[in-house]
């Protein structure tokens, strides 16, 4: 941090562009409005006024996945669904990012049966999973910011190789 | 993974009416990700202009085939699945297994157990209503109503955490009684609740009743009437709004709801401000319900003594040969059900819950079937929506309040 010690009177701050990009992605993230099943409630719990997601630059939920970068798949995924999902995952713009809510989406939780898949990394990349049946609130703050952590490493050129 | 299959006019040609498959009138896909379907259901949209035509349902994608291993599962662990059946009324699908459960293998529940679960599913209407309410209201553009409605709803959430030591999916109800008595704050929590609810109730009232852009989108639109309500097997506040004075707590009382005074909310315009009315007037019925059985909660045990089907208390199997071998037995075997089919049900937030159970002799059911009331309303939609508008149709469709995982199972 030396240099930004001596030139923060100035007002000026050196950094990275890496850098800089990527706290700006993380101040501003845009989860897609899509609840599955019980830890949608939950979701909607985080984002009201006893948790208050907004806290983490999260107060705006997309109904459209043109316009969001962050999936939180929040329920089961049932073979019929599971399609369905691919297809929001595909129209969602670069960069993107998804978190598996629940015991359900990261690995099918109590429901080892026909109709479920069994975590839904069997249809999306998924960066951060969740435990909890359904996860607290709390838990789910805890996984948004973990994947800030995450996206403050990422590097350019890792997403130009992909 | 299977690929989405792209689906032609023609194949469409017996859902439609002939003006779509002519090209006048234009077919809208709404759903599965659509922000005012509440979960992912489908909407086949026939629209002349914004008029809706025809609205054709599409379920099941979110069938988790909860029925299906409820039979590979013993009686005790398969109440586990359905909490997640109907997951706003989580307490009431518990209430529902467990006296399904009961009626099945003719076990009996002590009254204090029976004051804690009308106090708890009472709670859980109070909290079911509350989300309609918030996201009824916030997609009629009340955003803040959401606030309110959920800061609210934590507190019935902290009294459930209280008992049972999770948020939602508590299981606290078992076969025979409950888990385990309810600790020593439980009343403070619930009594601070009464006393702070009513105003709540009085503000949102205030925010909404009376307010006029609110009011356009209620009042007159979706019209359900009583005949139509009735034929399509339609339960709860939606049919208690259509004027059929039809509440299973009264008509059938079970868990001893005919010791407390209360009054089912009736109304007979049979449209979305007369569903709103009913259920804001449910909210204060039930808290009558919850302080009476909180001021009359009987001191005793919590769960039948009947070692063949309840577990025997914890301290004992320290000190007892026999509660040691039951415990054992209980949790490895299950106990056996006789070769019998039958049908309870309860009054949820939403409408008649019921639980088929089979037993085939075994410790594990034959099948199991729910009646869920999501299922029969969401029937009606196709119905009272012909003629509104589309935005109309997510009015009506916030007012319906059905929940997916109640409908998909």
């Amino acid at each position: 941090m030396g240099v930004e010690q001596k030139l923060g009177d100035m007002g000026i701050v050196t950094t990275t562009l890496e850098q800089m990009v990527n706290w700006a992605r993380t101040r501003a993230m845009w989860p897609m409005l899509f609840g599955l099943a019980c830890c949608a409630i939950e979701m909607m719990s985080a984002q009201a006024a006893n948790y208050d997601m907004s806290r983490f630059g999260m107060e705006l939920m997309r109904a459209s996945p043109r316009q969001s970068d962050l999936m939180i798949v929040a329920g089961r995924v049932s073979k019929k669904m599971g399609p369905v999902l691919r297809r929001l995952y595909d129209q969602m713009p670069e960069p993107k990012w998804v978190i598996a809510m629940g015991d359900c989406a990261s690995c099918g939780g109590v429901f080892n049966n026909y109709a479920i898949y069994q975590g839904v990394d069997e249809v999306v990349p998924v960066d951060v999973y969740v435990a909890g049946c359904p996860p607290r609130p709390e838990s789910l703050i805890h996984a948004v910011v973990t994947l800030y952590e995450k996206v403050q490493t990422e590097k350019f050129k890792d997403a130009a190789k992909a | 993974m299977t690929q989405l299959q792209e689906v032609t006019v023609d194949e469409l040609k017996h859902l439609v009416s002939d003006r779509a498959i002519q090209g006048e009138t234009v077919l809208l896909n709404m759903g599965p990700q659509h922000p005012a379907t509440h979960g992912v259901l489908r909407l086949l949209l026939e629209l002349d202009g914004e008029i809706v035509v025809n609205c054709i349902p599409d379920i099941g994608y979110l069938h988790t085939g909860i029925e299906k291993n409820m039979e590979a599962k013993t009686y005790q662990k398969a109440e586990v699945m359905t909490d997640r059946l109907d997951y706003l009324n989580t307490v009431g699908n518990n209430l529902a297994y467990c006296m399904a459960v009961e009626k099945l293998v003719d076990l009996d529940v002590p009254p204090r157990a029976q004051a804690i679960r009308v106090i708890l599913t009472e709670l859980q209407r109070i909290a079911s209503h509350l989300v309609w309410i918030g996201t009824h209201a916030l997609d009629l553009a009340a955003m803040s109503m959401f606030m309110y409605a959920f800061r609210e709803r934590e507190i019935i959430l902290d009294i459930f955490e209280l008992v049972s030591g999770q948020r939602m999916m508590t299981t606290y109800f078992r076969p025979g009684g409950v888990w385990r008595d309810v600790p020593v704050e439980f009343e403070a929590a619930v009594r601070n609740f009464i006393k702070l609810f009513p105003k709540r109730i009085d503000e949102y009232e205030a925010l909404l009743t009376k307010n006029p852009l609110l009011l356009d989108r209620l009042l007159g639109i979706g019209v359900l009437t009583k005949e139509t309500a009735l034929s399509h097997g339609v339960t709860g506040p939606i049919l208690r709004a259509s004027g059929v004075n039809w509440d299973l707590r009264k008509a059938r009382p079970y868990m001893g709801y005919e010791q407390y005074e209360f009054n089912v909310p009736v109304r007979s315009e049979g449209d979305n401000y007369a569903r709103y009315l009913v259920r804001v007037q449910e909210m204060r019925e039930s808290l009558k319900i919850v302080e009476q059985a909180l001021d009359k909660l009987p001191m005793g045990p919590v769960r039948s003594d009947n070692r063949k089907f309840v577990p025997p208390p914890r301290s004992e199997i320290g000190v007892s040969m026999e509660a040691l071998i039951h415990h054992f037995k209980l949790w490895t075997e299950g106990f056996d059900a006789p070769n019998a089919s039958i049908y309870s049900a309860v009054e949820g937030p939403r409408g008649e819950l019921g639980v088929f159970l089979e037993g085939d002799g075994g410790p594990k059911p034959r099948r199991v079937h729910m009646r869920t009331p999501s299922f029969d309303n969401l029937g009606v939609l196709p119905e009272i929506a012909k003629g509104h508008l589309v935005a109309d149709l997510i009015a009506i469709i916030g007012s319906i309040d059905f929940v997916l995982g109640d409908i998909d199972r």
